[in-house]
């Protein structure tokens, strides 16, 4: 989604600049479609057939243009009100002495001595007689996830757009291009049942692991989910760069491979970086997927064979049940802060990227 | 030797990345065909029309169905004007230099990328126990109507959730009308407002109505915002007003396949709610490629 709107308007200036310095031959003039003329004729018939609007305007105007303003500041409001109400609502865990009776953010970060464990440890066990948060287990289950999602992903996508904008056909490209949209398109819940119902068992037996649910097969079904978004932004950067740079490789009597390893995907660099960048964010926060097919043990471990629980999965499985305004309430919303900066974080990361792109091959071409 | 090497390398990249080209083939062949395979023999008309019977083992997924249909009207409805205003207002009105305009782009931007879970919290936070108790205490003497997950809930924090989707196809489709029509209206002594209603909204419009499904199918395919805003594992009832629970379809695949009892009974059911949900989000995401290409034809045509 976030590669967008420039396109039509940046293009545009540079077709101007085509034509103008371009010799003003037939072709050049017929292929320009921003001509005022042809485009706007139709339109000049139809309001010079209706003259008397202009009598009505004022009132009616008014009205309406209030009601768009109207509109658009309260659709402006709900997007600020998330970024500040998450927030507000995770506040109380800094300062309320109520909830810092029952968790604080030193105890989340911090392995505690519980009653009962013989040294210190980072334990998530929030509906229990003593509430512990532990944050880690989450955080390193999710990363854990992601990694391994990751791992699948980004050569999956990127391999495949390389393919896509190099060296397949047109016919292939129309078979690729609408299988990857179609992927997009699967509801990250039909992914989840996926995994949970056909793949878990298919891991387990190829692998034999002890558990039929763990990360490996949650990390598998959720690159699923990400392949379309890399693959997607870096099929358009590897489209984006320059036939010039090619045609000036080729000439100077580089292979197809060494144009496209040395030209091609360092042109190409920062909007893959930022395809992998977008992917990452979406992977963090995806929730479905790693809620079915994750087991939601929270255990502290590296190993991709263990259940793992997620950050967002956490959220999903434990928020219906919470009291308004209590500990664990405000530990769940501070956990969504955390989802919430860190998918910031990756999508600023993205958009600079691209934009790092464009102002680079622009000013090259 | 060189000539060679320089063979081997071309084959070797275009192997490796055809190789990752077929393999996501394969991952939505192997998807869709175990789906359709499983899932197509059970569904009939009956199961589409009929409630669930004998805790799920038994019966249709129709209250699901219309649960999954209420709530994107119900999320369109308010997802529309106010995305299809703001974008007007963004790209017609607003100085675009202005910080407050850039702000409020960058906002929209990452709104796109936030967590759906995390608009499940919004809309949990915001609409159930901030604006719902409110309206309660308002207006209900305190009684629990509003302030608890319902419908319209669930359906404004889907669409919160799918209102970049429409704010960004509108304002690409608003940026994609060529000036020289906006001028020529304005030469002709239009207004402003009269300029975009005449002139570039029946312009956009394709481009707007590619948003709106866009917006619908990810509406009708996200379960993790509904979570706390009103979706219901079982209901006896059809929901009859905005403050009722539902059933939905995503949620139904989520319930069956994590609590189901008998996972061999409810198996053939939960197949085919799948079927049913892709079927659903495809024909959504179909319908949008068709008029976003009908919409690329009419520019190309005007321009030539």
């Amino acid at each position: 989604m976030t590669p967008r709107s420039e396109q039509p308007t940046t293009r545009r200036p540079e077709q101007a600049i085509l034509v103008g310095l371009a010799p003003p031959t037939r072709s050049t003039l017929a292929g320009s479609g921003s001509l005022p003329v042809e485009t706007s004729d139709p339109k000049n018939h139809r309001r010079a057939e209706r003259p008397r609007l202009a009598s009505r305007r004022p009132r009616f105007h008014a009205l309406a243009e209030a009601a768009i303003r109207v509109l658009a500041f309260s659709s402006i409001a709900a997007i600020i009100l998330i970024f500040v109400f998450i927030g507000k609502e995770a506040w109380p865990l800094l300062h309320d002495s109520a909830i810092g009776k029952e968790v604080t953010l030193a105890k989340m970060w911090f392995a505690q001595q519980w009653p009962g464990y013989d040294a210190p440890e980072h334990v998530w066990q929030p509906v229990s007689e003593i509430p512990k948060y532990a944050v880690w287990p989450l955080v390193v289950g999710t990363l854990k996830v992601t990694l391994i999602a990751m791992l699948f992903a980004v050569p999956l996508g990127v391999g495949a757009a390389l393919f896509v904008s190099q060296y397949a056909g047109r016919r292939l490209r129309e078979i690729i291009k609408p299988t990857v949209e179609l992927l997009a398109g699967v509801p990250s819940v039909v992914l989840g049942f996926f995994a949970l119902m056909v793949m878990a068992t298919w891991l387990q037996q190829a692998l034999g692991l002890d558990s039929r649910l763990n990360a490996l097969v949650a990390g598998v079904a959720l690159s699923f989910a990400i392949i379309p978004v890399i693959f997607t932004v870096s099929e358009e950067a590897f489209g984006a760069v320059p036939r010039s740079y090619v045609e000036a490789s080729t000439a100077l009597g580089a292979a197809r491979w060494q144009t496209i390893v040395r030209v091609v995907i360092p042109a190409a660099g920062p909007g893959v970086a930022a395809g992998i960048a977008l992917g990452l964010g979406r992977a963090v926060g995806e929730t479905m997927i790693v809620l079915m097919a994750s087991g939601n043990a929270a255990i502290l471990s590296v190993s991709p064979a263990d259940s793992v629980r997620t950050v967002s999965a956490t959220i999903a499985a434990e928020l219906a049940e919470v009291v308004f305004g209590g500990a664990h309430y405000t530990v769940l919303f501070f956990l969504g802060v955390l989802l919430f900066g860190f998918t910031l974080a990756t999508n600023l990361l993205g958009e600079f990227a691209i934009g790092r792109m464009r102002r680079r091959l622009g000013g090259m071409a | 030797m060189r000539g060679r090497s320089q063979r081997f390398g071309d084959v070797a990249l275009s192997l490796g990345t055809g190789l990752a080209a077929v393999l996501v083939l394969l991952i939505v062949a192997v998807i869709l065909g175990d789906v359709i395979y499983h899932g197509a023999p059970r569904m009939t008309l009956a199961f589409l029309t009929q409630a669930p019977r004998e805790g799920m083992t038994a019966g249709g997924i129709f209250p699901a169905i219309f649960g999954t249909v209420a709530l994107v009207v119900l999320m369109t409805l308010a997802v529309l004007p106010a995305g299809v205003a703001t974008a007007i207002y963004l790209s017609e009105y607003a100085n675009p230099s202005a910080r407050l305009t850039r702000l409020v782009r960058v906002a929209v931007n990452n709104l796109a990328g936030v967590p759906s879970i995390v608009f499940g919290l919004f809309g949990l936070g915001f609409f159930v126990q901030f604006v719902g108790a409110g309206i309660d205490r308002a207006f209900y003497g305190g009684e629990r109507v509003f302030g608890q997950p319902a419908l319209v809930w669930a359906a404004l924090t889907m669409a919160v959730l799918t209102l970049p989707v429409v704010i960004v196809a509108t304002e690409e489709a608003l940026a994609a009308v060529p000036r020289e029509l906006r001028l020529a209206s304005a030469a002709l002594g239009a207004s402003r407002l009269q300029t975009i209603v005449r002139v570039v909204l029946p312009q956009a419009l394709p481009g707007i109505l590619t948003g709106a499904i866009l917006a619908i199918s990810r509406g009708a395919g996200e379960v993790a915002p509904i979570l706390f805003t009103g979706v219901a594992y079982y209901l006896p009832k059809l929901p009859t007003s905005l403050h009722d629970q539902f059933m939905q379809l995503g949620y139904h695949v989520y319930v069956l396949s994590t609590q189901s009892p008998d996972v061999d009974a409810t198996r053939p059911i939960l197949y085919a709610t799948v079927l049913v949900l892709l079927l659903l989000t495809f024909a959504l995401n179909a319908t949008a490629v068709v008029v976003r290409s009908k919409m690329r034809r009419r520019f190309a045509g005007a321009a030539s």
